[in-house]
C-alpha cells in the first residue's frame, strides 16, 4: 500500500477542504472519528432514527446491523449529509466529525462529503466513463488538472481495490464492461482517489455472488488500515467477519453497540440476541 | 364437452377478427406516409433538379429558376431558432428535472404543455406585435424568435424525460465524492443524457422546419438573397405557401418540388435520430 504523508498531498481541493474545516491537531488520544449525539431524523412526519448517541472510533470497521427499515441507512447517510438529497428531511442532535460539528452553518456538504466518502450498494459507475475516467473523475471535477498526478492517483486507487492486475490493460474499456464484483471494486477505488478519510458503505456486497463478496470483504479489511470504516450491512455472518465493533438499530433507535465478538457471543440485550439468532428480522 | 369445444371456436374467431383490426388500422397509420412521398415524388421530382437547388425564383412568366434563396434561408431561420430554443429549452429541462419543486414543477410542466398546444399562427401574432411592429419590418431575427419560442416547450418536456431517466445513483455518486451540485448536473447527468437531449434537439427542429404559419407576418419571405439577418428572408414553407396559391402551372410544379425537399430534409433528421438513438434501443442503459 502507497502511502503519501496527508501534509503532501498536493491537492487543490484537499488544501481548501482544510481552510474550511481545520482538523484539530494530534492529541495524545486520538480524537473519535464520530461523536453522535442525540440524533433524530425525520422524513416529513416519519421519525427514521430517534435519539442516536454513538462514537465511532478512528480507523476501525463499525458494522451497523438491523431488520430492514431499522433507519441504518439514513444513519450512515447523516454521516456525510447524504440524507439532505431526500426533500423534507429535518435533523436533530450533533454529528461531530473529528471535533467539527457537521451541521453547523459553516460546513459545506460538498466539502463533507470529499472528506467522507461513499460505496453504494447497487454500483454504478459512470455509463458514459472508461475505467480510468471513473476512478479520477471524482480529482477532475474538483479541479485537479496535473496529469502525471491523476495517473499516480489511478493506479494507486485501482492497486488499492485490488482490481489493478484485472483491469491495466483495459483501462480505456467502458468502466460498465467489467464484471458486477469487478464494477464494485471500481466504484470503492473511485471513492478512495479522493483520498477521504472515512468510507461509508451501504451494503456493498448485497449484490455480488460469494466470491466477489469474499474479494470485497477482504478489501474492506485492508482499507481499514488507512480509513475509518463504516458499513451497513444485512448479513450477520458478514458483519461478525469484517468488523471490530458493531452497532445493532432497531426501529430507529440503537439497541446495542459493542466490540463485535461481544455483541455476537454475548449480547446484552434481549433484542440483539433475538436478532441475531434469527428469532426475527 | 360441446360446450367448451363451440366456446374455444368462437375464442378462435374473436382472436381473428381483432387482429384483422389492428392490421387495418396499422395499414391506415402507414397509408398517409405512403400517399403523400408518392403524391408529392409523382409532381414534384421532375422539377428537382440543380437549378432548384442554385436559382433565385425567377419573375413570373419565365420558365425555371429555384429556391435557393429559401432553402439557405430555412437553415438560417433554424439556426437563429436554435440559437434561442436550444440553451432557454434545455436549462429548463434541467430545471424541471434537476432543481424545481413539486408544485413549481407542476406548474411549468402545465405552462409547457399548454404552450405546446398553442396554435403556431399565434406566435407569429406575437413576435408581430413584439419584434415587427416595434422595430418596423419583418426580418430574419423576427422569424427566427417566432420559431425559436415554438422550440422552447418542446425541447424543454424533451430534456426533462430523458434527464430523469438518468438513475438516481450516478447522481448519488458523484455527490459522494464531492462534485458540486451544478458540476454532477453538467458532467454526470447530462453527459449520460446527452444522446436524449440531442435528439430532443432535432426533432423540434424538425417539428418547426415546416412551419408557415409563424413565418407568415415574421420572416415575410423574400425573392431575393438575404443580406441581413435584420430584412425579410425566405423559407421553403413560406415559398411554397405562395408558389401554391398562385395561379401559375410552373410556379406549382416549384410547390411541389419545395415540399419534396422539405420532407426529405424531415426524414434526414428523423433517420438522424434513429442513428444517435440506436445504442439505447440496443442496450438500454
Amino acid at each position: 500500500m502507497i502511502e503519501t504523508p496527508a501534509a503532501l498531498r498536493p491537492s487543490v481541493a484537499h488544501e481548501r477542504a482544510k481552510s474550511i474545516m481545520p482538523s484539530s491537531e494530534s492529541n495524545t488520544t486520538p480524537l473519535p472519528t464520530f461523536e453522535v449525539s442525540n440524533l433524530s431524523i425525520w422524513y416529513g412526519e416519519k421519525p427514521a432514527i430517534q435519539d442516536v448517541t454513538i462514537n465511532i472510533p478512528s480507523k476501525t470497521i463499525t458494522a451497523i446491523i438491523g431488520p430492514s427499515g431499522c433507519g441504518k441507512s439514513t444513519f450512515l447517510r447523516c454521516l456525510n449529509r447524504m440524507h439532505e438529497l431526500i426533500p423534507r428531511t429535518r435533523i436533530e442532535g450533533k454529528v461531530l466529525f473529528q471535533g467539527q460539528d457537521l451541521y453547523s452553518p459553516g460546513s459545506d456538504p460538498t466539502v463533507v462529503r470529499r472528506r467522507i466518502g461513499m460505496v453504494f450498494q447497487k454500483s454504478n459507475p459512470f455509463p458514459t466513463m472508461s475505467i480510468a475516467e471513473n476512478v479520477v473523475i471524482g480529482l477532475k471535477l474538483n479541479g485537479v488538472r496535473n496529469r502525471t498526478l491523476l495517473d499516480e492517483r489511478l493506479e494507486n486507487s485501482l492497486r488499492m481495490a485490488a482490481l489493478w492486475d484485472e483491469v491495466k490493460d483495459d483501462l480505456r474499456k467502458p468502466g460498465m464492461s467489467l464484471s458486477g464484483g469487478q464494477q464494485q471494486r471500481l466504484c470503492i477505488a473511485r471513492a478512495i482517489a479522493v483520498e477521504p478519510e472515512v468510507l461509508l458503505m451501504d451494503e456493498p456486497a448485497s449484490a455480488l455472488d460469494p466470491i466477489a463478496t469474499m474479494k470485497v470483504e477482504e478489501l474492506i479489511h485492508e482499507l481499514s488500515a488507512k480509513y475509518t470504516i463504516v458499513i451497513v450491512t444485512h448479513n450477520m455472518q458478514q458483519a461478525s467477519r469484517v468488523s471490530d465493533r458493531t452497532a445493532f438499530f432497531y426501529v430507529g433507535k440503537l439497541i446495542e453497540f459493542g466490540e463485535t465478538t461481544e455483541i455476537f457471543a454475548a449480547p446484552k440485550e434481549k433484542k440483539t440476541e433475538d436478532y441475531i439468532t434469527g428469532r426475527f428480522g | 364437452m360441446q360446450a367448451t369445444a363451440a366456446n374455444h371456436a368462437w375464442r378462435k374467431i374473436k382472436s381473428a377478427l381483432v387482429s384483422a383490426l389492428a392490421f387495418v388500422s396499422a395499414i391506415l397509420v402507414i397509408a398517409p406516409l405512403g400517399l403523400v412521398f408518392f403524391y408529392l415524388v409523382k409532381s414534384g421530382a421532375s422539377s428537382v433538379n440543380w437549378d432548384f437547388f442554385t436559382q433565385l425564383p425567377k419573375p413570373v412568366g419565365v420558365v425555371g429558376g429555384g429556391m435557393a434563396n429559401a432553402i439557405a434561408g430555412s437553415f438560417e431561420l433554424l439556426g437563429l431558432a436554435a440559437m434561442i430554443g436550444v440553451p432557454i429549452g434545455v436549462l429548463g429541462g434541467v430545471y424541471l428535472a434537476e432543481y424545481g419543486s413539486t408544485r413549481t414543477n407542476s406548474l411549468l410542466r402545465f405552462i409547457a404543455d399548454v404552450l405546446n398546444g398553442v396554435p403556431s399562427i399565434t406566435w407569429g401574432v406575437v413576435v408581430y406585435g413584439l419584434v415587427v411592429l416595434r422595430f418596423k419590418g419583418f426580418s430574419a431575427y423576427a422569424g427566427g424568435l417566432a420559431l425559436g419560442f415554438m422550440m422552447v416547450p418542446l425541447i424543454m418536456r424533451t430534456t426533462e424525460e430523458v434527464l430523469l431517466l438518468v438513475p438516481n445513483g450516478y447522481r448519488e455518486a458523484a455527490l459522494a465524492l464531492g462534485v458540486s451540485r451544478w458540476k454532477t448536473i453538467v458532467h454526470i447527468v447530462m453527459k449520460t443524457a446527452s444522446k436524449g437531449i440531442v435528439t430532443g434537439i432535432l426533432l423540434a427542429l424538425a417539428r418547426v422546419a415546416g412551419e408557415t404559419a409563424p413565418l407568415l407576418f415574421t420572416a415575410f419571405g423574400n425573392r431575393f438573397w438575404n443580406h441581413s439577418l435584420s430584412e425579410p428572408i425566405a423559407a421553403l414553407p413560406l415559398q411554397i405557401f405562395s408558389y401554391a396559391i398562385s395561379p401559375y402551372e410552373d410556379w406549382h410544379r416549384q410547390a411541389w418540388a419545395g415540399a419534396l425537399v422539405l420532407v426529405i430534409m424531415i426524414f434526414f433528421i428523423n433517420v438522424l435520430v434513429r442513428f444517435l438513438t440506436r445504442d439505447r434501443m440496443a442496450n438500454p442503459t
